[in-house]
């Protein structure tokens, strides 16, 4: 009985990101592209339409030399919550080919029912969103290695991060098999996380208190999700998207450039709104 | 019936107003777009049965462990090794992207033989043993007419059973011209040798250490093996340890670190003085230490020639920062400075290396906890000594055409100066064979090198890939790549343990390819005689197992095995050998060119997500590239605001970039985080062989600039040249 409650609890999939440790290698956009089957161009150098599921932006804190500082802040897709599972980009889809799943807290994106309006990615805030303009090419022997886990998408649809949702019904299902409805905590780990050189990245059940990232973020779900921890913050929380992937920093102007302020507000109050 | 003007135009508006309200056309238009959709050139993947398997990745010398995933016999993903002592799960990013370079584009796929002029691209497909007896034949030819001597290669580096057959190879052939690619082991090597007489490569307990002084070291760039030193720096974080970063840029490395120093390049060997001056004064140093020899005459020469004010001069730093810094370093419990700068390509000087080494020794870490220890990790290769007819033996007694031994008595491997011989006539080659390496693009002065290999009417590539090296080859026969192959993996670079790793088959060879290893064994049988004898095994793979012995079993079980515990560095310190003598008047690491006409300085940096090496970014690796590194087929040189502004550039201008060497076209990107009067260029862009997704983009730094020979090694020091940088 106690397990079958255990397994009816919503679990709520997120990502706390260590900013102190992340060195801006790229490994998790590679381990990205290759676990998801991203397609290439020849020409990557536009990074408006350089599809990368996971993105890494570098930061400065605008001092000049030699005060000047940087830091790196990778950006899968936020899997927003918003109010009830209206996340911006879920909302405004006519076709509904991107859903909130109330189980896992993942947004979906299914290519197949996408058509191509783009409505997702005017409203995401992240810009986590890609659109194929042209028709995948994979040279020569190079669709070899495409993993069959995941579609290859075509032409003309919108493609994101999906928190590696097939490692998560690939670990369903043998747990399944095994006779288990719960997963262990290192069942499902995305391909970002394991691949983090530097350990960075942590994924986890943002409800379950035993979970790593339960613990580092110290989420407060009355409050939208809002981070308990002082150092922990998300992209643009003022929006109200209520993220599900939270960064950490311990350094005061990495965490303000994760919101817009106007001048002379003062941070220190406003910053956890 | 009459067609009026006015009976026309309510045909057309009507007509256009039909249409508009018809959905026909928009129906239309909507099936055919869906229709193309659903081409069949979208890939489905077929389904099958999943498998994985363990082995090295060997695509940089820091020998993580793989996990590779399989369905039926694709490989369909790479991941890191969980548990492997290097990497521990963590993979970089070539390393993940390595598929694309076995299934990839840039592959040599059969054995090729040049038809047109060199460089040109026509190539013959031939056999492989068409190839091997031709290879043969040639070789076979210079060695009748006593030049057995003017036969060299060029390998990555001299640990490993390939590199050791390709030794032998020259040995019982007669040529003692087995040449290395160069980096900073050969200059750490080398200070190990002057300072304490051992023979052996560094290795470091870096993940012990609490308080990590680099001197320009990529910790975080591709320095040493890199997961690793990933790994160690995370560690540091969540422990406490602090690093200081020194070095004119931000980089990556400086701007994770606790404390990035900037500093005039050249000039580091001062600031390790000075600050060994400071432990000195201020008694911090390790008692043991001062009954070293020549620790007096060290001490000496700090006290006079590397005061404080002295080195802030010198260094651009100021002297509080440097006086409180020397104390830290000397207080921390477990202090270790490191150098080598970026992902240590070039050896740099060896009185950076030398002073650096003299400040561990000085607060007492070599052969403790988180310090410098020794590896000798080739002990495994205990081959029997090969016969040697006549003509090998005379052909070994010959001067190396590099001078390496001779004139400069401590270094193995002079790559730079085989260059200079060559272009300035001094000795000539008849025939090089490259493999694991791509000089012609990894190498500074790429332009004299290009020459030089003009002049060398043989050149046999080893290469699998198509890259500059080989594309201007004689011949190319092509080796399996990492995920075909059997391969034994020494320590990798910076390890303090010594562990070996084994690289072996995940797939079956995909191409028309064959184990470079066994290709020399082949051709050593082709030549007969005391060569053949010399390699009695029947393949590579007989060879590697007789090799590792016991150890085979444990290495095809788990894929490493540790090879000893930590060596101790041996022999007695030496503080003032006669290779630092020229330190008594300091002059910082010598530029090329002159300040008058070329104001500001080009240096090179290095990021993790650009390789400069034998292997070239694969397409995932050359996608993750910032847009403010490189933009379309433009390199974007970093330079001070300031800067920018006295030259009349703002951000993303396109300038034209000069040194006495080359001339390139930028972009301009202004960064805070580099020293004015500097520019920066990344390295491991502009290749012009490999495949579409990176030849043609950005500029080779190394065409940009030439070697410096280090006085004392030979070995090349440059780091910088100068330079002009102008609006176009």
């Amino acid at each position: 009985m106690k397990e079958e409650g255990k397994h009816k609890k919503a679990k709520k999939y997120g990502m706390v990101i260590n900013l102190d440790e992340c060195t801006g290698c790229g490994a998790c956009m590679v381990a990205c592209m290759a676990e998801n089957n991203v397609p290439f161009k020849e020409d990557e150098s536009n990074k408006l339409d350089s599809i990368a599921w996971m993105r890494v932006y570098k930061l400065t804190n605008g001092k000049p030399y030699p005060e000047a500082e940087i830091c790196y802040l990778p950006r899968p897709c936020m899997h927003c919550e918003g109010e009830h599972g209206h996340a911006p980009c879920v909302s405004v889809c006519p076709a509904t080919a991107t859903d909130y799943n109330h189980e896992t807290g993942i947004v979906s994106q299914i290519y197949t029912r996408c058509f191509g309006c783009r409505y997702c990615m005017v409203a995401c805030p992240y810009h986590a969103r890609y659109f194929n303009w042209w028709d995948p090419v994979w040279p020569e022997e190079s669709t070899k290695y495409l993993s069959p886990n995941v579609s290859p998408r075509m032409r003309g649809v919108v493609e994101k991060c999906s928190f590696c949702f097939h490692r998560y019904q690939l670990a369903m299902d043998k747990a399944y098999l095994e006779g288990r409805t719960v997963l262990e905590e290192d069942e499902y780990q995305t391909s970002c996380t394991q691949a983090c050189p530097a350990g960075a990245i942590t994924f986890g059940d943002l409800n379950n208190p035993e979970h790593k990232v339960h613990q580092l973020a110290k989420p407060d779900n009355k409050h939208g999700g809002r981070p308990g921890n002082p150092n922990v913050f998300r992209l643009l929380e003022r929006l109200g998207t209520n993220p599900k992937v939270y960064y950490m920093s311990s350094r005061e102007w990495v965490r303000q450039a994760g919101d817009n302020y106007i001048n002379n507000e003062d941070f220190a109050k406003n910053y956890r709104q | 019936m009459k067609i009026g003007r006015r009976s026309f135009l309510s045909f057309v508006i009507g007509g256009a107003a039909g249409t508009a309200i018809t959905p026909l056309p928009w129906k239309l238009m909507d099936d055919s777009s869906i229709w193309s959709q659903n081409w069949p050139w979208t890939p489905v993947p077929p389904d099958g049965e999943y498998s994985q398997s363990n082995s090295v990745c060997t695509l940089c010398p820091g020998g993580c462990g793989i996990t590779v995933r399989k369905v039926d016999d694709r490989v369909v993903k790479i991941e890191g090794m969980k548990g492997h002592p290097v990497n521990d799960g963590g993979l970089c990013l070539m390393g993940l992207s390595g598929l694309q370079l076995l299934y990839g584009p840039t592959r040599v796929k059969t054995p090729l033989k040049r038809v047109g002029k060199r460089g040109e691209g026509k190539w013959e497909k031939i056999s492989w043993d068409e190839a091997i007896s031709e290879v043969a034949k040639k070789l076979a030819d210079i060695r009748s007419n006593g030049g057995s001597h003017t036969v060299g290669s060029i390998v990555d580096s001299e640990n490993g059973t390939v590199p050791n057959l390709f030794k032998r190879f020259l040995t019982t052939y007669g040529s003692p011209n087995f040449m290395t690619m160069p980096s900073i082991q050969d200059s750490y090597a080398m200070t190990l040798q002057v300072m304490q007489g051992v023979s052996a490569q560094v290795g470091f307990d870096a993940e012990n250490a609490d308080f990590i002084l680099s001197f320009g070291s990529g910790i975080i760039d591709g320095w040493g093996s890199p997961v690793r030193m990933f790994k160690a720096n995370s560690a540091w974080k969540a422990n406490g340890k602090k690093v200081v970063q020194i070095e004119p840029r931000l980089s990556n490395t400086a701007a994770k670190s606790d404390k990035w120093i900037p500093i005039n390049p050249g000039t580091e060997a001062a600031l390790a003085l000075g600050l060994a001056n400071i432990i000195i004064s201020n008694s911090l140093d390790s008692k043991k230490i001062s009954q070293s020899t020549g620790f007096d005459s060290f001490k000496k020469l700090v006290q006079n020639e590397y005061g404080t004010d002295k080195v802030s001069k010198i260094t651009g730093i100021n002297s509080a920062t440097i006086v409180s810094l020397a104390k830290n370093f000397a207080r921390a419990s477990k202090p270790l400075a490191i150098c080598g700068k970026g992902q240590g390509s070039i050896p740099g000087s060896l009185n950076e290396f030398m002073a650096v080494h003299a400040l561990n020794a000085l607060v007492g870490n070599i052969n403790k906890e988180g310090g410098v220890w020794a590896v000798t990790d080739t002990e495994y290769i205990n081959w029997p000594k090969p016969e040697m007819d006549s003509i090998a033996e005379n052909g070994m007694q010959k001067e190396r055409i590099d001078g390496a031994g001779s004139e400069y008595p401590h270094t193995k491997s002079l790559l730079n100066r085989l260059v200079e011989v060559i272009n300035s006539g001094d000795g000539s080659l008849e025939a090089l064979f490259v493999s694991g390496a791509n000089p012609l693009y990894s190498m500074p002065g790429s332009k004299a090198i290009k020459n030089a290999f003009d002049n060398i009417p043989f050149i046999v590539s080893f290469s699998s890939y198509m890259d500059e090296t080989a594309s201007n080859a004689d011949l190319i026969l092509p080796n399996h790549v990492y995920l075909e192959r059997y391969e034994d993996v020494p320590t990798p670079a910076g390890l303090s343990k010594p562990i070996v790793g084994l690289t072996r088959p995940v797939v079956k060879p995909q191409f028309n390819t064959k184990h470079v290893g066994d290709v020399v064994m082949l051709i050593a049988k082709a030549l007969g005689g005391g060569i053949a004898d010399a390699f009695s095994w029947e393949s590579y793979e007989a060879c590697l197992k007789e090799t590792l012995g016991v150890k085979w079993d444990i290495l095809v079980e788990k894929g490493f095995e540790f090879n000893g515990d930590k060596c101790i560095l041996e022999g007695d310190f030496n503080f003032y050998p006669d290779a630092m003598k020229s330190l008594s008047d300091f002059s910082p690491v010598s530029i090329e060119g002159s300040a008058i006409s070329y104001p500001l300085l080009l240096i090179p940096y290095d990021t993790i997500r650009l390789a400069n090496g034998y292997i070239g970014d694969p397409p995932f690796a050359i996608k993750t590239v910032e847009d403010t590194v490189l933009k379309g087929k433009n390199s974007c040189v970093e330079i001070n605001p300031k800067t920018g502004k006295e030259l009349g550039l703002t951000e993303g201008r396109y300038a034209s970039l000069l040194t006495p060497r080359g001339k390139a076209k930028v972009k301009v990107h202004l960064y805070e985080g580099i020293m004015p009067g500097i520019v920066a260029l990344p390295r491991g862009l502009g290749h012009t062989a490999y495949d579409n997704y990176l030849a043609g983009k950005g500029c080779n730094f190394n065409e940009l600039i030439g070697s410096t020979e280090d006085p004392v090694s030979g070995l090349d020091e440059a780091w910088g040249i100068r330079a002009r940088l102008t609006k176009v």
